[in-house]
């Protein structure tokens, strides 16, 4: 039965190809979810002929199981339009429209060609809308996995991004910590902070915390554990941005930032680490 | 005493973790407590929440409003179906740890909140429970 539906939907796509591309374009331009303002007419008539193509080839081998070789072809055309829809901004509705639509053409055509024929005509829009809603489901999928790899990638980078370490004087850096302090942050915060203490020779690391907004048992360890391997390279550890209702909560907690001095702001970190490496501020001229 | 609202976070991955404490801090912002309160709630949490993770395999956190009036509280229940605990007493004691934490996220939060309440026992699960009053 799959076997005759399949040749059926394959002819059905083959009679007069250009008027059945004319009429899914025009079901896909008039539908509420149309995103004109992200892709061409050009662009999406090319789509969607390449696709229309692929989808007869397929079809006329007979099976209509979107896993099977014969479709990898298809899954191929599917996967770049949905990745690409997914990076220029389509929702995954808008992105899945791409091949629903294509169900309102194709049935109309399906019923006008084996009217005389209900048995069959059943048995081929069932197979049509299992295959469209088969691919329709594997888009949806694959820009939900494009949407994922594209949001760890901006994490792995804001790993990056969020933990620069700068120097601040001779012999002092300074490391400003912002927004949530996991392992993996952690982790990458002391390689980086140890690596410039190295390279620049610094005896006093400022950790500023002001951009932190929880800081638990875990996060004090980890501060710990940072102080802990800088005074091992030779420097001193200030940890500053210490507000009020953190220091509390800290007492509170039990926990010690043994190892390291502690400052309100960054202000007094930086004029701390100043006297202490021998440095002496002082204003030109009185004003 | 009454429940004015009620909500579940669920507490799996380190990300709900931290999404379970962005809820309580919001609560606690819209229920307007002091800055001090908040950041104290937070930490409770944050402490609670990690123990169902990491010893508990995962659980869930429950978020209550609590009406007596003229004060309003918030209820947060962490609950877990792991191994239990089979010596609470021990466990609450600061740097008792069986795992490679400082041993003070127990014992911490019970500084932290008005009423701190815990059930476990080995093979049933842990259970705790803490009030702040506004
Ligand atoms: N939900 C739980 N299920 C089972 N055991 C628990 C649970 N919560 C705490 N424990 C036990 O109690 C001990 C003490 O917990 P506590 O939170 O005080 O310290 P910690 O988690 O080991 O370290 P820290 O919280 O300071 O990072 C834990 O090491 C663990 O053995
Ligand atoms: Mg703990």
């Amino acid at each position: 039965m799959a076997q005759t539906a399949g040749s059926t939907v394959a002819e059905i796509l083959g009679a007069d190809p250009q008027a059945l591309l004319d009429s899914w374009l025009q079901a896909q331009l008039s539908a509420p979810t149309a995103r004109t303002d992200l892709i061409t007419e050009s662009e999406l008539r090319q789509q969607s002929g390449e696709f229309l193509n692929l989808l007869r080839n397929a079809a006329r081998g007979g099976s209509l199981d979107v896993q099977a070789p014969e479709w990898s072809q298809v899954r191929e055309l599917l996967a770049r339009v949905s990745r690409g829809r997914a990076l220029q901004g389509f929702s995954p509705s808008e992105t899945a429209t791409f091949v629903l639509s294509l169900k309102q053409p194709l049935f109309a055509r399906l019923r006008s060609g084996l009217a005389g024929d209900p048995e069959r005509l059943m048995d081929a829009v069932w197979s049509a809308t299992t295959l469209l809603d088969g691919l329709a489901l594997y888009t949806t999928e694959l820009f939900q996995q494009s949407r994922e790899d594209v949001i760890y990638r901006q994490q792995q980078e804001l790993l990056e991004l969020s933990t620069p370490v700068v120097k601040l004087w001779e012999g002092v850096v300074a490391v400003p910590l912002i927004g949530t302090l996991d392992s993996a942050r952690t982790q990458v915060v002391m390689e980086n902070l140890l690596q410039r203490i190295v390279e620049t020779g610094a005896s006093m690391a400022i950790i500023d915390i002001t951009g932190v907004p929880t800081v638990d048992t875990l996060v004090a360890q980890h501060l710990i554990k940072t102080v802990a391997a800088a005074r091992l390279m030779g420097a001193e550890c200030i940890i500053s941005g210490i507000r009020p209702q953190i220091a509390q909560t800290i007492v509170h907690l039990g926990v010690e930032l043994h190892g390291a001095s502690t400052k309100a702001t960054l202000a007094d970190a930086i004029a701390m680490a100043l006297r202490v490496t021998g440095w002496k501020v002082v204003r030109a001229e009185k004003r | 005493m009454t429940v004015s609202r009620s909500d579940v976070r669920p507490i799996r991955t380190e990300a709900e973790v931290v999404a379970a404490r962005q809820a309580v801090r919001s609560w606690a912002v819209e229920m307007k407590f002091s800055l001090i309160d908040q950041t104290k709630l937070v930490t409770a949490a944050s402490e609670l929440a990690r123990n169902a993770l990491n010893y508990g395999g995962g659980g869930q956190m429950r978020m209550e409003i609590l009406e007596r009036s003229p004060r309003q509280g918030l209820r947060l229940t962490f609950e877990d179906q792991g191994p239990g605990i089979a010596d609470v007493e021990q466990a609450l004691r600061d740097g008792f740890t069986t795992g490679s934490g400082m041993g003070l996220g127990l014992g911490g939060s019970r500084r932290l909140v008005d009423e701190f309440e815990i059930h476990s026992a080995p093979g049933e699960g842990t259970r705790v429970t803490v009030v702040k009053w506004r």
